[in-house]
């Protein structure tokens, strides 16, 4: 871990670099979910051409809409707890960051090695509960709280079945360490076959699709936005939020969105590596240098394709009822879960 | 790393500095859960004292005990209390009525508590310095512990989850409207 690139860093130099693939690793992916699913496919999809002014394709758009937010006035509502209020948007973007911390991008293109990694993900992922209820509460407006509350009861019931879909991965490959986990879809074999590892969505592929719809809720993406429904609570717990504060939310929920998916990809889909068989390595060890560089590009082509199917079923889906999406996670996600933890144990134990 | 900043005596220079900032911002926050007049705040300050818990379980490379307390008490707890706060009481700005008449008796409790356990870990240590732990200590200590709760103690660990399933259970008969 001391090399990147084969050149020897100082501590303090690491350290920097990670700080600095932290906060590339967040805003990004947050950029390019917007500008290409946002902006493009979602214009696409409704048979317009999206933005087209703002540099080629409307490319620079995305610092048109940033540079708008910034110069707007900030609000704060006269009851508002302001203290609180302002406070709230950045839990949630930090609890985004904090997020960002175990994903692996390389062999040694990680910030940290966490030996519980995915637990660590699952738990921090529930920090940001805590913003979004004091963003309902402080902002001194009924939809706000009502909004709030909503997305804290969606929170809480769709990170069981996310933690209970993990857990089958941390099962079968053995480690809850997310780097092991990639080492191991790499060098597993599957049907005999050297050549592909064994990425789990194969061999999980209920988990997967557990993950998936739970990664969906956990973002309050439509079709479990109701927490912001806008025809019934204007804005949700965001309503009272402008300008500069308002893009803080926005950023944060794009870049969850972005690094849910490169977990989702590290544990479902092989992560930054490639079956090692296809350059002889055997351990993570022996994995040449040129991963650190190429491994975060695949990770995100990764991300990318996972952020596509969240986006497209944003697109396509209306919005469940409130009873409906709590009887979905606890009457289906979560018994269909259990039974997938017992049948990857027992076949992990009989095979 | 670690070699970097340890002094001649084994004591981790860094680490301690840490600890006592930590333990600096855990103080003012457990001071301001009891005086804040509004129970949101207090809440959140609650939160501060529970992250700074977890942040000093980090410090003594203990992280998946860290991680547990985040999950269990961040992210579990905390949002049940800021939670019921607000579908019951949240009014915003400062209450007059949180602090109940018998406040007072709480000091000499506190300090007591305090006493008892100060003498009981100084005792305990008798001025030991703790060796720092080796690479395999941390990178093992999650299995360690998953080791101990599924071979020694599983009988115990039962034994927990079935008072956590009788108060469940409990919970839900007194919430039945029938």
């Amino acid at each position: 871990m001391t090399s990147l690139l084969a050149v020897e860093v100082p501590y303090w130099g690491q350290s920097l670099l990670r700080v600095l693939g932290g906060i590339v690793a967040v805003l990004l992916p947050a950029g390019t979910i917007v500008y290409v699913f946002l902006f493009k496919m979602m214009s696409f999809m409704q048979s317009r051409l999206g933005p087209m002014e703002a540099g080629p394709y409307g490319s620079m758009q995305l610092l048109a809409e940033v540079g708008k937010w910034l110069q707007k006035e900030d609000i704060i509502p006269e009851n508002a707890d302001r203290v609180t209020f302002k406070m709230a948007p950045l839990i949630v973007l930090v609890s985004t960051f904090l997020l960002v911390v175990v994903v692996p991008f390389g062999p040694d293109a990680l910030m940290t090695d966490f030996q519980a990694g995915i637990y660590y993900a699952l738990a921090i992922g529930s920090v940001s509960v805590i913003g979004i209820l004091v963003a309902g509460w402080s902002s001194a407006n009924k939809y706000s709280l009502l909004g709030g509350l909503r997305a804290a009861g969606q929170l809480i019931a769709y990170e069981l079945p996310m933690v209970l879909a993990a857990v089958g991965v941390v099962i079968q490959a053995g480690s809850m360490n997310l780097q092991q986990i990639v080492v191991a879809q790499n060098t597993y074999e599957i049907f005999g076959l050297d050549w592909i590892g064994m990425p789990f969505v194969i061999t999980q592929c209920v988990g997967f699709v557990i993950f998936m719809i739970a990664v969906q809720a956990e973002l309050t993406q439509p079709p479990f936005d109701m927490p912001i429904a806008e025809s019934e609570l204007v804005s949700g717990y965001m309503t009272e939020y402008s300008g500069f504060r308002f893009l803080t939310f926005f950023i944060a929920e794009f870049a969850t969105a972005g690094v849910f998916a490169f977990i989702a990809s590290v544990l479902f889909l092989g992560g930054w590596g490639v079956p090692f068989s296809w350059f002889g390595w055997d351990t993570v060890d022996s994995v040449d240098n040129w991963m650190n560089v190429v491994g975060p590009i695949i990770m995100l082509t990764k991300m990318m394709l996972l952020v596509g199917i969240i986006m497209w079923v944003r697109f396509t889906y209306p919005r469940f009822r409130e009873d409906q999406l709590q009887q979905f996670a606890w009457k289906v996600l979560i018994p269909v879960s259990i039974l997938n933890i017992g049948v990857t144990a027992i076949l992990k134990v009989a095979v | 790393m670690t070699a970097l900043f340890a002094s001649d005596h084994g004591v981790n220079v860094a680490q301690n500095v840490g600890f006592y900032i930590i333990a600096a911002a855990m103080l003012w926050g457990a001071f301001r859960v009891v005086t804040t007049r509004n129970v949101v705040h207090a809440a959140l300050w609650l939160v501060v004292v529970l992250g700074g818990i977890a942040a000093q379980y980090i410090l003594a490379a203990a992280e998946f005990v860290a991680i547990s307390q985040v999950l269990v008490y961040i992210g579990a707890v905390m949002v049940l209390f800021l939670f019921g706060i607000m579908l019951t009481r949240a009014t915003i700005g400062e209450e007059t009525d949180v602090n109940n008449q018998g406040w007072a008796i709480g000091i000499p409790v506190g300090l007591l508590m305090f006493g008892v356990l100060a003498y009981v870990t100084l005792d305990f240590t008798e001025d030991a310095t703790l060796p720092e732990p080796t690479d395999e200590q941390i990178t093992g200590a999650t299995m360690a512990i998953s080791d101990a709760y599924l071979g020694d103690y599983l009988v115990p660990l039962i034994a927990v989850s079935f008072v956590l399933l009788a108060a469940a259970i409990g919970a839900i008969v007194l919430a039945r409207k029938d």
